[in-house]
C-alpha cells in the first residue's frame, strides 16, 4: 500500500446530456475523494446529479449523456493509477475496473437484477467474467458470498429467481454480487430508497459490517439526511449538479456553512419534533363524541390458498378536530384501511360509524348509494401520487370544480368565484386557473389535490402518503397548509404515512400497523418515545436520526413476529 | 418531460394547452406521420368525388381500345420552325396489325397533337345523388379523344379512372369495416373490462379464440354463400360485415386493456369519490384519454380492412363487377397472359400500396402522439 | 406449471369443439346445397333431373335430415373413424384428397415461420440496437413496405416478372416429372427447390410486422435497470445485449407465433391459389364454389384447428422459457 488511502479522485466532473432543446449540465464541475474503509455520502434532493455522479465513474451513464470534461483517479493498492475519464466507455480497460475493482448496487433491486435468469447465474458471471473461475468454483463462491450476506439455504437460493425474494433479499443478493470481486471501492445508489425502515436497517448494517471486513470504500447515494448522519464519514452536498458543501459528517450538520445544506438540514430537523402551529394550538376536547368510529373492521382479499387479510379486526375513532396517524410499513394494510374508510373497497366486515354534522350517526360499511354520496362530501381524500390522481385532460379549475358541480352546489359565475377562493386557500394564484397539471411542480399538484378535498366544505380528511411524493424540504409546507387548514375549517384527519418524522410533526394520536391490525395506539408523544409494543420499538429505532451524534442502529431493536 | 418535449412552445401557452393541442403538436414532430396525414386526406378527397379525377367515364367500354398502353405526356410543344413552347400534350395512338402474327399494337402518331386541358368539360358524374357535375381535372376536352394515363383494360376501359372511382369502395370498405367493428370493439371490450369478473373472463376466451382463427378461410367460407345475385349495395353491406365479424376482436382487447387500465387511475377514482355518477366517470373522465387510443388503433386497422377487402375481391368472392374497387381491378390482372400484355393493370395495386403505407404512417403517429403524458 | 399445462390443454376441447361446429355451420351457410348446384350443372348440360331423382340424392348424402343430425353424424364419424365424409365433387373420401394437401401446407407454413424468425429476429435487434441509424431506417422502409403489400400482389408481380424477364413459369410446389410421381428423395429435394418462391412471398409481411414487433419490445428492455447493472458487471456490450435485452425480449416474441401463425395460414391460401400451389388454399375456394361441403367443411376444420394448436405450442414454449409464467 502506498502512502496515500484515497482510492477514487474525482476532479472537476462534467456530465452533460444535449437534449432537442440545449444541454442539460446533470455534473457541473464535481470535485471529491473516497478513501479505502471510508464512507462518502453523496447527498442531495431529485435532481441534483447525484445519480448521474455516480454513473460517470464508471462509464454507464444514460444516454444521451457524456462526460465532458474532468478526471477520474482510481488509485490501485499496487500503487499505480488510471484516469477512468480517458477510457473508451465501451473498451476493455473500463470492463476490466466495474464490477472488478469498483462495484454498483442499484435502487430498485427488482428491476436492476434480470427476472428470467437465476440469481446464482448473475452472480457466477461475475467471477467468471473478472476471475475466470471455472464454474465449480464460481459456484462454490457464490454460495459463500450469499452466506455472508445472510441469505437463508443458500445452497438452494442460488438456483432461485429474483422474483422469488422479497425486497430487502433481492438487495442482499446485488450486494453479494457487488462484493464478489472484493472491489476496492462501493457505489452505492439509494440502495434503501425502496425498502422499509426496518429493512434499510439491515441493509445498511450489513453494508457497514462488510465494508470493515473488506475495507473498501463506499460513496453511498441518498436524499435521505437520516441516513446519511447514521452511516456517512464525509458527506457531499450536492444541488443542480454542482457540490454545494463537502465536509466531515458532523461539521455539515452541526456547523453547516452553505445556504442550502442548512435549509435542507433545517427542514430534515423541523419534522424531528411537533410542529409549532400544533404546540400552540388549545388542546382537543376529549369528551366530544368521536367523528368516526371503526369497530373490528376486516377486509379480505382473494380466497382459499391466496386468503389476504389486509385488514383485521382493526378498531379505530377520530375526534373532531383531530388528526389520527397511521403509521406502519407496506404490507401493513393502512392505505387498504384508509380505502375502506372511503368505501373505494368494500370491507369485508365491521363497522363504521360516522357522526355527521346534525348528529345522526350512519355506519358506512352498510350504508346504501345514497347515503354514501352524501357521505363522502363530507368525508373526502388526498391522494399519495400528485400526478397520477390528477387528470391531466382537465383544467385546474374543472378539477377543483368538479365536485362542486356534480353535487349540484355551484355552477356558473358562482363555481368560478368558488374556485379562485379555493386556489387562494391553498397558495395557488386564480389566474393559473385555465391552466392544465402538467403545468404545475409536484408541491403545486398536490396543492390542487387539497383544493378539490376542502372544495365541499368537508369534515374529515383522509390523506394517504400525501407528502410522500415530494422532496423533504417541500413536506413541511405542505403539512402547515393542511393544519391552517384544519384549524381554519374544523377538520379532522387520518392521516396515513411511513414516515414517523411526518406523522410525530402533524399527528395528535397515532395507530401503529403491522400485518393489518393495529398493535399500538396512543397520544403522539407517548407512542414516539415511550412505545409499548415491541414492534413499535424496533420500528422507531430503525429510523435512522439526522444526528451524527446519536448514532443507533447498532443497538436498535428487532421484531420477529 | 413534458416540458422538454415541448419546449418549443411558448410557456404559457403549454401551461394551457389542452389534451388535442399537445397530441398535435407532438404529432406534427413526426414528419412521416404528416406526409401520411396528407396523402391519407388526397385519397379521401378522391373517394369522395372520383368523378372531377377521372378522365373517362370508369365503365364506358371501348372496342377500339383493348389494353390501350398509358398515353405518353409531352411537356414540350415543337414546332415546325424548330421555335418550341410549355405546353402539356399527347400523340394519340393508333391501331395496328403486326403483319406477321396479327397481334395488336398501338402507334404513337406523329402528325396529331391533342392538348390536354385542366378543369375541362367531360361525361357526368353525380356526387352521392345530390348535384351533377360533368368538371374534370384534367382531359383533353373532346369525347371522341380519350385520354389514357395508365392505359386501358380488356374492354378498354380507363384504368386511371377505374382506379379513381375505385377509391371510393376501397377506401369506405375500411372505413364502414372498422365502424362495425369498432362498434362490437367498444360494446364487448367495454363490458369485459367495466364489468370484469365471471363476464370478463367469458368475453377474454371468446376474444382470444378469434384472435387464434385464420381469417381467410372463414371469410371465404362466408362470402361464398353470399347469392351472387344480390344487389350491389347489398353485396357491399354485407362483405364489410363479414370482414368486421373477425376484426372486432383485436379492438375489444385494446378497449378492454385501456378501460382496465383507466379504472385503477387514481383520478378516476378520485372522481368517484367526487360523487361523479358512472355514466359521466365514463363520459367525462374516461372517455377523453380513450379517443385518443381509439382514433390511433381504428387508424391502425383500416389498412387491414382495405387488404382484405382487396384480397376478398381479387379472388372473385368479395365485391362483384360491376362494382370498382381496387380488388376488383385487380382481377383483371388475375392471369399471367394479360399482365403480360399489359402490366398497367398492376396499377391499382400501387394505388393499394401507396394507401396502406400512407395509414400505417398516420397510424403510427398517432399512437405516438396518443398520450402526450406519460413519455 | 403442470396446472397451467392441464389447463391449457383443457382449454383446447371446447375451442376445438365450437372450431368444429363453426365450420359446419360456415359450410351450411349458403341457400341450397349440393344438390341443387349439381341439378343447375346438369340443366346447364341440358339434362333434367326431376324431383324424385334429387330426393334420392339428398337422401343418399344424408342432406334432408336437421343439421344438427348431419354435424353429429359428421363429427363422430371423424372422431371414431377419421371418416371426413364424401366429397360430392370429386366422389371420393374427403380423407383421401385432403392429407397431402393439409401436409404441404404444414410445410409450406412451418417454413416460412421459421424465414420469418430467421429475418426478423437479427434485423429488429439490430434496428433496435443502432436506432436511428441509416440501417434502422431502411428496415423501416422495408418494413412498412412489407405490411403494405398484399401477398398476392406480391405473387403476381413475381409471375409477372417470371415470365417477361427470364421467360419462366413461376407456380406449383413440384416440376413435372414428379408432379404424380410417389414420394420419394427426388421429389423432397425437387419440393424443397420449389418452396422458397411461395416461403419469400409469405414470409414479407410476417416477416415485416415482426421486425417492428422485435424493435419495440428491444427499446423497451434496452432501458431497463438490468442492463445498466449487466454493464456495471464490466460485460462486454455484445454478450450483455445477447444474455439479457435480447432474451427477455424474445419472450413477447415467442407469443407472436399466436397471431402469425392465422395470419400465414390466410396468406398462403390466397398465395397458393395465384401459384396454384397443391395446397390446401386452391381446392378449399374450389370446393367451397361448388358446395361440396364436406371437403370445404374439412379443410376449414383442419386449418382453424392447426392455428389453435399454433397458439397452444406458443403458450407452452412461453411457459418453458419464462420462469415467471413457470413458477406462477
Amino acid at each position: 500500500m502506498t502512502g496515500s488511502n484515497v482510492v477514487l479522485e474525482v476532479k472537476d466532473l462534467v456530465t452533460h446530456f444535449p437534449t432537442r432543446t440545449g444541454v442539460v449540465k446533470a455534473v457541473d464541475g464535481v470535485s471529491f475523494k473516497i478513501e479505502r474503509g471510508k464512507t462518502l455520502c453523496v447527498v442531495g434532493e431529485s435532481g441534483s446529479g447525484k445519480s448521474v455522479t455516480a454513473r460517470s465513474i464508471l462509464q454507464i451513464v444514460d444516454t444521451p449523456g457524456r462526460i465532458v470534461s474532468g478526471s477520474m483517479m482510481l488509485h490501485r493498492p499496487n500503487g499505480s493509477s488510471v484516469d477512468l475519464a480517458t477510457l473508451n466507455p465501451r473498451g476493455p480497460e473500463i470492463r476490466a475496473v466495474r464490477g472488478a475493482e469498483i462495484a454498483m448496487i442499484f435502487q430498485e433491486p427488482m428491476s436492476s437484477l434480470s427476472p428470467v435468469h437465476t440469481v446464482g447465474d448473475q452472480i457466477m458471471e461475475v467471477l467468471r467474467l473478472h476471475l475466470k473461475m471455472s464454474k465449480a468454483d464460481a459456484r462454490a463462491r457464490t454460495i459463500e458470498l450469499l452466506k455472508q450476506v445472510e441469505i437463508p439455504n443458500p445452497d438452494r437460493a442460488i438456483d432461485r429467481y429474483t422474483f422469488e425474494f422479497s425486497g430487502g433479499m433481492r438487495q442482499r443478493v446485488m450486494i453479494a454480487m457487488s462484493l464478489a470481486c472484493n472491489p476496492s471501492l462501493l457505489i452505492a445508489d439509494e440502495p434503501t430508497t425502496a425498502l422499509d425502515v426496518t429493512t434499510q436497517a439491515e441493509i445498511l448494517d450489513l453494508i457497514k459490517r462488510l465494508q470493515q471486513r473488506h475495507g473498501m470504500g463506499v460513496m453511498f447515494i441518498t436524499h435521505d439526511m437520516g441516513v446519511v448522519a447514521e452511516i456517512a464519514d464525509d458527506v457531499l452536498v450536492m444541488y443542480h449538479g454542482k457540490v454545494m458543501e463537502e465536509g466531515p459528517v458532523d461539521r455539515i450538520f452541526h456547523a453547516p456553512q452553505d445556504a442550502y445544506t442548512k435549509m435542507l438540514i433545517g427542514s430534515v430537523l423541523k419534522l424531528e419534533r411537533k410542529a409549532d402551529i400544533r404546540l400552540k394550538r388549545a388542546p382537543i376536547d376529549e369528551k366530544a363524541p368521536p367523528v368516526v368510529e371503526i369497530k373490528n373492521l376486516v377486509m379480505h382479499f382473494g380466497s382459499g390458498n391466496n386468503l389476504v387479510k389486509a385488514v383485521d379486526d382493526v378498531s379505530l375513532s377520530v375526534r373532531p378536530g383531530e388528526t389520527l396517524g397511521i403509521v406502519g410499513e407496506s404490507g401493513s394494510g393502512k392505505t387498504t384501511m384508509g380505502r375502506c374508510l372511503m368505501r373505494v373497497y368494500q370491507p369485508t366486515g365491521g363497522q363504521m360509524s360516522y357522526r355527521r354534522a346534525d348528529g345522526s350517526v350512519v355506519d358506512l360499511v352498510a350504508a346504501d348509494k345514497h347515503k354514501l354520496r352524501e357521505c363522502r362530501r363530507e368525508i373526502r381524500m388526498i391522494f399519495q401520487d400528485p400526478v397520477g390522481s390528477l387528470n391531466p385532460r382537465m383544467t385546474v379549475a374543472q378539477i377543483i370544480g368538479e365536485p362542486l358541480l356534480v353535487n349540484e352546489i355551484a355552477k356558473g359565475a358562482e363555481l368560478d368565484d368558488r374556485v379562485a377562493d379555493l386556489m387562494r386557500q391553498v397558495g395557488l394564484e386564480p389566474a393559473w386557473r385555465e391552466r392544465y397539471p402538467h403545468a404545475f411542480s409536484g408541491g403545486q399538484r398536490q396543492r390542487i389535490g387539497i383544493a378539490r378535498a376542502i372544495a365541499l366544505n368537508p369534515r374529515l380528511i383522509v390523506a394517504d402518503e400525501a407528502t410522500s411524493a415530494l422532496d423533504v424540504s417541500l413536506r413541511s409546507q405542505m403539512l402547515d397548509l393542511m393544519m391552517n387548514l384544519q384549524d381554519k375549517l374544523g377538520l379532522s384527519y387520518v392521516f396515513i404515512s411511513h414516515d414517523i418524522g411526518v406523522i410525530r410533526y402533524m399527528c395528535d394520536r397515532i395507530a401503529v400497523m403491522y400485518r393489518g391490525k393495529v398493535v399500538e395506539t396512543g397520544e403522539t408523544e407517548q407512542v414516539c418515545d415511550a412505545p409499548n409494543h415491541a414492534y413499535t420499538k424496533a420500528l422507531l429505532s430503525a429510523i435512522p436520526r439526522p444526528d451524527p451524534r446519536a448514532r443507533r442502529m447498532g443497538q436498535r431493536h428487532r421484531y420477529v413476529a | 418531460m413534458t416540458d422538454v418535449t415541448f419546449a418549443a412552445v411558448d410557456k404559457s401557452r403549454l401551461a394551457v394547452a389542452s389534451q388535442w393541442q399537445l397530441m398535435w403538436w407532438a404529432f406534427k414532430r413526426h414528419r412521416l406521420a404528416m406526409v401520411g396525414l396528407y396523402v391519407v386526406g388526397f385519397f379521401y378527397l378522391i373517394a369522395l368525388i372520383p368523378g372531377f379525377f377521372s378522365s373517362n367515364d370508369p365503365s364506358a367500354q371501348n372496342a377500339r381500345a383493348a389494353y390501350h398502353p398509358p398515353q405518353r405526356l409531352h411537356i414540350i410543344d415543337e414546332a415546325a420552325d424548330g421555335s418550341w413552347k410549355f405546353n402539356l400534350h399527347i400523340r394519340p395512338y393508333v391501331l395496328r396489325r403486326d403483319p406477321t402474327t396479327l397481334a395488336a399494337i398501338y402507334v404513337e402518331d406523329p402528325n396529331r397533337k391533342v392538348d390536354l386541358q385542366f378543369f375541362t368539360q367531360g361525361y357526368e358524374w353525380s356526387f352521392f345523388g345530390l348535384f351533377k357535375s360533368n368538371l374534370h381535372l384534367i382531359g383533353t376536352g373532346d369525347a371522341r379523344q380519350p385520354l389514357f394515363l395508365l392505359g386501358a383494360d380488356r374492354l378498354g376501359r380507363c384504368v386511371w379512372s377505374r382506379i379513381m372511382q375505385g377509391t371510393q369502395i376501397s377506401l369506405s370498405v375500411g372505413l364502414v369495416g372498422v365502424f362495425l367493428s369498432l362498434l362490437l370493439g367498444i360494446v364487448l371490450g367495454g363490458i369485459s373490462g367495466y364489468f370484469g369478473g365471471k363476464l370478463d373472463f367469458s368475453i377474454q376466451r371468446v376474444i382470444e379464440f378469434v384472435l387464434a382463427l385464420p381469417t381467410i378461410p372463414i371469410w371465404l367460407a362466408m362470402a361464398a354463400a353470399l347469392p351472387q345475385d344480390w344487389p350491389a349495395t347489398l353485396n357491399y353491406f354485407m362483405i364489410t360485415l363479414i370482414l368486421s365479424l373477425t376484426g372486432w376482436a383485436q379492438l375489444a382487447r385494446v378497449v378492454r386493456g385501456r378501460f382496465l387500465s383507466l379504472r385503477t387511475e387514481e383520478f378516476v377514482t378520485a372522481a368517484r369519490l367526487d360523487g361523479v355518477t358512472e355514466g359521466r366517470i365514463i363520459f367525462r373522465h374516461m372517455l377523453p384519454s380513450f379517443m385518443s387510443h381509439i382514433i390511433a388503433s381504428i387508424t391502425l386497422a383500416i389498412p387491414a380492412m382495405i387488404l382484405a377487402e382487396t384480397s376478398l375481391s381479387f379472388l372473385g368472392l368479395g365485391l362483384q363487377p360491376p362494382t370498382i374497387s381496387w380488388g376488383v381491378l385487380l382481377r383483371e390482372a388475375q392471369n399471367i397472359r394479360s399482365i403480360a400484355t399489359a402490366p398497367w393493370l398492376f396499377a391499382p395495386g400501387v394505388a393499394v400500396v401507396a394507401a396502406v403505407i400512407a395509414l400505417n404512417f398516420l397510424g403510427d403517429g398517432l399512437r405516438d402522439a396518443a398520450d402526450p403524458y406519460n413519455k | 406449471m403442470l396446472r397451467f399445462l392441464v389447463t391449457r390443454f383443457l382449454w383446447m376441447v371446447p375451442s376445438l369443439f365450437v372450431i368444429s361446429f363453426l365450420a359446419f355451420v360456415l359450410i351450411q351457410l349458403p341457400p341450397g346445397d349440393y344438390v341443387t348446384t349439381y341439378i343447375a350443372t346438369l340443366a346447364a348440360s341440358n339434362e333434367i333431373v326431376d324431383q324424385n331423382q334429387a330426393a334420392d340424392l339428398r337422401q343418399r348424402f344424408g342432406l334432408d335430415q336437421p343439421m344438427i343430425v348431419q354435424y353429429w353424424k359428421w363429427i363422430t364419424g371423424i372422431l371414431l373413424r377419421g371418416d371426413f365424409g364424401l366429397s360430392f365433387e370429386w366422389q371420393q373420401p374427403v380423407s383421401e384428397l385432403i392429407w397431402e394437401r393439409m401436409a404441404l401446407t404444414l410445410v409450406l407454413t412451418f417454413s416460412t415461420l421459421l424465414a420469418t424468425w430467421a429475418i426478423a429476429l437479427p434485423v429488429g435487434i439490430y434496428s433496435a440496437v443502432r436506432k436511428y441509424s441509416i440501417g434502422d431506417y431502411i428496415a423501416t422502409f422495408f418494413s412498412f413496405l412489407g405490411l403494405a403489400i398484399p401477398s398476392f400482389l406480391l405473387a403476381l408481380v413475381l409471375m409477372y416478372l417470371a415470365a417477361v424477364e427470364w421467360g419462366q413459369e413461376v407456380g406449383g410446389l413440384f416440376s413435372e416429372k414428379y408432379q404424380t410421381a410417389p414420394w420419394s428423395w427426388g421429389k423432397v429435394v425437387d419440393l424443397l427447390w420449389h418452396l422458397w418462391i411461395p416461403v419469400i412471398i409469405l414470409a414479407v409481411s410476417g416477416t415485416a410486422s415482426l421486425i417492428r414487433v422485435m424493435r419495440a419490445n428491444m427499446l423497451d428492455e434496452l432501458n431497463r435497470a438490468y442492463v445498466t447493472t449487466a454493464r456495471a458487471k464490466g460485460l462486454s456490450e455484445f454478450r450483455l445485449l445477447m444474455k439479457y435485452p435480447v432474451r427477455l425480449a424474445l419472450n413477447p416474441f415467442i407469443s407472436t407465433i399466436a397471431w402469425l401463425l392465422p395470419n400465414l395460414v390466410s396468406g398462403s391460401i390466397i398465395v397458393a391459389i395465384v401459384l396454384s400451389l397443391p395446397t390446401a388454399g386452391p381446392l378449399l375456394l374450389q370446393s367451397l364454389m361448388a358446395q361440396d361441403m364436406y371437403l370445404a367443411g374439412a379443410f376449414i376444420l383442419l386449418i382453424c384447428a392447426l392455428t389453435l394448436i399454433g397458439s397452444l405450442i406458443s403458450d407452452i414454449l412461453l411457459a418453458i422459457v419464462d420462469p415467471r409464467i413457470r413458477l406462477e
